[in-house]
């Protein structure tokens, strides 16, 4: 049965039409709420697409979803599943402002490399308790990880009023960090190429780190010995144990990585964007990646693109819900549509295509 | 902490284990026939927002208590589509359902009462009202044990009595029947129920019903007991505290009961005390909240007596051919 359909059947046409099943069942959404879906798609393809200003919101939100969708898709490629993206970027949060306040930051060019790395090393830490339980314990990866959202949450929640709160500030975040971890945004990176670009937007230098990411990614994981033993061990636990690959090895490396993917979030949204940390900074976007993830079938290309797709709901969204009645809520929607038929709901695009595939080759045979 | 004080965090206790033990009987079922169910929050969301709704609209708390069963039903049928007739994974399938339960109430409830993600406040008979149960204001003035029966044991909603209720009855159903054997004869072992001639799929949807009934009462509770209407997210995490006591209590009824009450019990200090003086060591607040869940992950590591799942939970059921 693996054969029945031809690579690229199983690759593309697979998800869109998958995609095209969630976007027509959101379309449905948005009728019965009583209003029209052409105009709301109309009305988010100008507020995400429509000007610099439109763009810099998208790629600042794909950005943060790259990061999260590549974390899921490593651990995917191990066959992990990490929910825990939301808590592992809010403890990469926690890096970047533990980091950005430490120092007198001269400039930013110093500090975005050590911010990530605190990013990285705060995320792979909070997913590597889970991941050493799943390794030698066998608790169940995703249960741990989901308990490590809510225990990050009542963490970060104490630090933010109780420690890191200025004194006087009443409001529980961090003190704003220094003008030299400020770092340059899409308008200031492509201003010397005389390329005008938005001002207002967040989007910043971490969507090229998001870029390189992919791309690191892509090498770890088909380039090198680490990424071969990932996979195989993602395809048949027992055939890579008889191969001489060790299990814990594997579960820990691919937990780690995607908890330093999922925090690196962080140097988006805490530093690129809000110059502090503030409380629930997240808003999401670690979950936002588990739909990313299957949708890009957990290569680092197609969580490219699929982090894209989504910066633009996201952002289209947000318009939507500012000029119209159909609430923010919306996204979470077809949010949810999209992982139910391109995860769940699978094999339920599958079985007919295979049929079809296989109809055909016996015509022509 | 004086009697009266005590009591009524004992009572509070209560209040708030009621919808985290049904949820955990609703998840226990579904886990006993190996059907994971990460989803246990949306399917009590959709049922909060719809029993409030319909019990908003129409008055009545009973009509609210069906539509939110209903909501709940759709959510599970949608899981044991995915999970049982698709094969799909089970975990992505009890996300996905958190996310439509928490888009589609908030979408709907704007469009139908415009107030900004919320139903009107319920009164009346549009809520579960409390039951004095006979003889508590007789025997209140009896020391210690009056107080108890009057307070405590006295004076709830209907589901509250119905969630202990459903403890001993889940045992029996589990343990002493027929079905009951069937069901966790599916979630450890199918191929031994496909041999004997009983379905698979049948015995795990039936399984999967029985869970969106109870998340259903859960949520209605929520929406139309303990609190009057519904909220954006009202859930609140209730839905992952219930697998946490779910596997607090390694899949056993009586056990679920204790783990709710104990969960219960720090929702109800957090509730009371901002910050909780030990003798010189100040446990803040954000410790109550945390605590259930670093429980279950010591609980799942094994160090404190190790959970140990259905054997074929979470594992799609392949019939031979």
């Amino acid at each position: 049965m693996r054969d029945a359909m031809p690579k690229w059947a199983d690759l593309v046409l697979i998800p869109l039409v998958s995609l095209v099943l969630a976007f027509a069942l959101s379309a449905l959404v948005i009728l019965a709420i009583g209003e029209d879906p052409v105009a709301a798609v109309r009305m988010m393809v100008s507020g995400a697409l429509g000007s610099t200003y439109a763009w810099g919101y998208t790629l600042y939100y794909a950005t943060n979803f790259i990061f999260t969708g590549l974390a899921v898709a490593v651990a995917f490629q191990a066959r992990l599943f990490n929910i825990g993206g939301e808590g592992q970027a809010m403890l990469g949060g926690l890096g970047v402002a533990l980091i950005c306040l430490s120092l007198p930051w001269p400039h930013w060019a110093l500090a975005l490399p050590a911010a990530a790395l605190g990013a990285a090393l705060f995320g792979a830490a909070w997913a590597a308790i889970p991941a050493w339980l799943q390794a030698t314990r066998g608790s169940h990866v995703v249960i741990t990880t989901i308990m490590f959202n809510f225990i990050a949450a009542a963490v970060l929640n104490y630090l933010l009023v109780n420690v890191m709160r200025p004194i006087g500030a009443m409001d529980p975040a961090t003190a704003k960090f220094p003008p030299g971890t400020h770092l340059p945004s899409l308008h200031d990176l492509l201003a010397p190429f005389g390329i005008a670009f938005s001002r207002a937007a967040p989007a910043n230098i971490t969507f090229l780190i998001a870029i390189a990411a992919c791309v690191l990614v892509w090498l770890v994981l088909w380039r090198t010995r680490l990424g071969y033993e990932i996979r195989a061990y993602g395809h048949s636990e027992p055939a890579a144990i008889y191969a001489g690959i060790r299990p814990v090895r594997i579960v820990m490396a691919a937990m780690l990585i995607s908890g330093a993917l999922a925090g690196l979030m962080a140097v988006n949204n805490v530093m690129g964007e809000a110059e502090r940390l503030v409380l629930n900074a997240v808003e999401g976007a670690g979950f936002i990646g588990i739909a990313v993830a299957l949708m890009g079938r957990s290569h680092p290309f197609g969580v490219f693109l699929a982090a894209l797709l989504f910066g633009f709901l996201y952002q289209g969204g947000a318009e939507l819900a500012l000029w119209t009645d159909i609430p923010r809520e919306m996204i979470v929607v077809i949010q949810a549509l999209v992982i139910l038929f391109t995860g769940a709901l699978d094999n339920m695009v599958r079985m007919p295509l295979e049929r079809l595939f296989l109809a055909l080759r016996r015509g022509r045979a | 902490m004086d009697f009266a004080t005590a009591l009524q965090i004992l009572d509070s206790t209560v209040r708030l284990a009621t919808p985290l033990l049904l949820a955990c009987l609703a998840g226990l079922f579904s886990e006993r026939a190996g059907i994971f169910d990460i989803g246990l929050e949306g399917k009590m969301l959709a049922s909060a927002f719809f029993s409030a709704a319909v019990a908003a609209v129409t008055g009545s708390v009973w009509l609210g208590l069906g539509a939110g069963i209903a909501a709940s039903l759709v959510m599970a049928a949608i899981h044991g589509a995915a999970s049982i007739s698709f094969r799909g994974n089970q975990l992505i399938s009890g996300v996905a359902i958190n996310f439509l339960a928490a888009g589609l109430t908030v979408v709907i409830a704007q469009t139908w009462f415009s107030q900004g993600g919320r139903t009107p406040s319920l009164i009346g008979a549009a809520r579960f009202e409390p039951i004095t149960l006979p003889l508590a204001e007789t025997l209140h003035p009896v020391p210690i044990l009056g107080p108890i029966y009057h307070e405590l044991i006295s004076g709830h909603t209907l589901p509250v009595y119905l969630a202990f209720a459903l403890v001993p009855l889940s045992w029996w159903v589990l343990n002493r029947t027929r079905f009951g054997l069937r069901l966790r004869a599916v979630g450890e072992n199918p191929e031994a129920l496909d041999t004997a001639g009983v379905s698979v799929a049948a015995t795990r949807y039936a399984a999967v019903a029985i869970c969106g009934v109870l998340c259903g009462i859960a949520g209605a509770y929520l929406a139309t007991a303990l609190q009057a209407g519904f909220v954006k997210d009202m859930t609140a995490g209730r839905g992952f505290i219930a697998l946490a006591a779910l596997i607090f209590a390694k899949w056993r009824p009586w056990q679920a009961m204790g783990a709710t009450l104990l969960f219960g019990f720090l929702q109800a200090i957090a509730l009371r005390y901002q910050n909780i003086d030990l003798g010189g060591v100040v446990l803040p607040v954000q410790v109550m909240d945390a605590l259930p869940y670093v429980l279950t992950v010591v609980i799942l590591a094994g160090f404190v007596g190790r959970a140990i799942p259905p054997r074929a939970g979470g594992a799609p059921y392949m019939k031979e051919r």
